[in-house]
């Protein structure tokens, strides 16, 4: 099935390639800004037209309380590979963790319908593939947009790659099933982004600069779980403490 | 000592530890711990926020009132746009920074509304502060809890003023506010100049004011 899906994203990224020139940016993290800016351009007219209107249907329609019982089962199927991914990155508590989730939400929970888990004190963790790579000391590469998927970069890429072909979700027979399975999964995961992706377009000037500068810091802050080193950035301190000795 | 003398200098002694007193509440409230500012300023506005029925259902100006007056004394706007800007702050004249500070802190109490509004209703963890008695300098950790998904960290990097502590920065889920705004700026700035951001900044506000007049 994933096949489909990869002939896809090629023919749909040799389509944009032909669109648009190639607009050299001049941020060293974005060396391809005027290629993602053109898959920018088309994700969002994808998103305005098509994901967002879906998703605020299904926002309206379905109630809350349903809701977060699709997003605890397909949660409880992501906290699989959360865990592997855990176990790849040395965190062996954290791993066990993840599975210890899978084990009581999967059974106790009804197939992960309701996050008994967390209530047990065995917290949701997020972890990824790209996470793992980045963990093990690969850097982010420059920054990418994927056709559908959006934000991205190389590292993440190659990782999303993984997600794809380890993702239980594949295992699903029929093929309709696993279908209505991954679109389920996408109208959730938007619905649940509406409110933050409104957010952000209220707030930036640049809503693609904005967003690529988030999404590194943020991609940047899961791979240290939280806690990543101070960047090197002069600017840092100097500026705030010399404007403090301003009274306000 | 005539008794007189001592009289006068009993009340003298009181009125003197009278003042201690009170000068020490004073300062006790100024100089309340970051951590438990940060949790009495958020659940106070969380409350208002639940019992207030125009402001459920949608009332922004009035959601802004309400943290224009309780959050906004506890944010220090002038640092937070120094260091939004980085070097092209001190090229930046005294008025250009005075534009600058009120058109980010407009941008920014109009994001701070739109997220409390979406999120306040959510379940709220406040994390102990880490920090010794004598840091100047903390982060201030709140936690946003959502079933079936990892909770969102928000950090309040803070720091102590003769005025109390001021936050100076917010960091959602690991993106510092200030540090996402730096390209952005610098950005405008390249290309039409500090007056140009300025520009850029208040015509944001301003289309972001106008479908709530309807």
């Amino acid at each position: 099935m994933s096949g489909y899906f990869a002939h896809a994203l090629v023919a749909l990224s040799a389509l944009l390639a032909s669109g648009c020139a190639s607009l050299g940016g001049d941020d060293p993290r974005d060396p391809y800004e005027g290629w993602n800016r053109g898959v920018y351009r088309v994700n969002d007219k994808l998103d305005q037209y098509v994901a967002r209107p879906v998703a605020t249907g299904y926002r309206k329609v379905v109630p809350g309380e349903i809701r977060d019982r699709v997003r605890n089962f397909f949660g409880n199927i992501g906290d699989v590979f959360i865990g592997v991914n855990n176990f790849l990155q040395g965190k062996f508590a954290d791993g066990f963790n993840d599975w210890v989730r899978v084990g009581f939400n999967t059974t106790v929970g009804i197939l992960g319908i309701h996050d008994v888990a967390t209530d047990m004190g065995y917290e949701k963790h997020d972890e990824d593939f790209g996470q793992t790579f980045g963990r093990w000391g690969m850097g982010p590469g420059p920054y990418l947009i994927l056709p559908v998927l959006g934000s991205s970069n190389v590292r993440d890429g190659i990782g999303k790659g993984l997600d794809f072909y380890t993702d239980p979700i594949n295992e699903t027979d029929p093929w309709q099933a696993q279908w209505g399975l991954v679109t389920l999964r996408l109208v959730q995961t938007r619905a649940d982004l509406l409110d933050a992706s409104r957010i952000l377009e209220e707030a930036a000037l640049d809503r693609y600069v904005f967003q690529r500068d988030a999404y590194l810091q943020r991609r940047r802050s899961l791979v240290y779980d939280g806690h990543p080193p101070r960047e090197k950035d002069p600017e840092d301190d100097t500026e705030k403490k010399a404007d403090d000795k301003k009274p306000d | 000592m005539t008794p007189r003398r001592k009289l006068m200098t009993r009340s003298l002694t009181s009125m003197l530890i009278g003042l201690a007193a009170l000068w020490c509440l004073g300062t006790a409230r100024a100089q309340e711990a970051p951590d438990v500012l940060v949790k009495n300023v958020t659940l106070e506005v969380v409350d208002i926020i639940a019992k207030d029925k125009e402001i459920k259902s949608g009332n922004r100006a009035k959601l802004i009132k309400v943290i224009d007056a309780k959050v906004l004394p506890h944010f220090n706007f002038s640092a937070m746009t120094a260091l939004a800007l980085g070097q092209n702050w001190n090229k930046a004249t005294p008025e250009q920074k005075k534009r600058l500070t009120e058109e980010f802190r407009t941008l920014l109490v109009r994001t701070y509304a739109s997220a409390l509004a979406a999120y306040s209703e959510q379940k709220l963890e406040f994390r102990p502060l880490r920090a010794k008695p004598t840091d100047t300098d903390v982060t201030v950790q709140v936690r946003v809890l959502q079933a079936g998904a990892q909770p969102v960290p928000i950090d309040y990097a803070m720091e102590k003023t003769a005025s109390g502590w001021k936050v100076y920065d917010v960091m959602v889920g690991g993106v510092s506010l200030v540090a996402n705004y730096r390209t952005e700026f610098s950005n405008a700035i390249r290309e039409s100049g500090i007056d140009g951001l300025i520009k850029n900044l208040s015509a944001k506000n301003r289309s972001l004011e106008a479908p709530e007049k309807k």
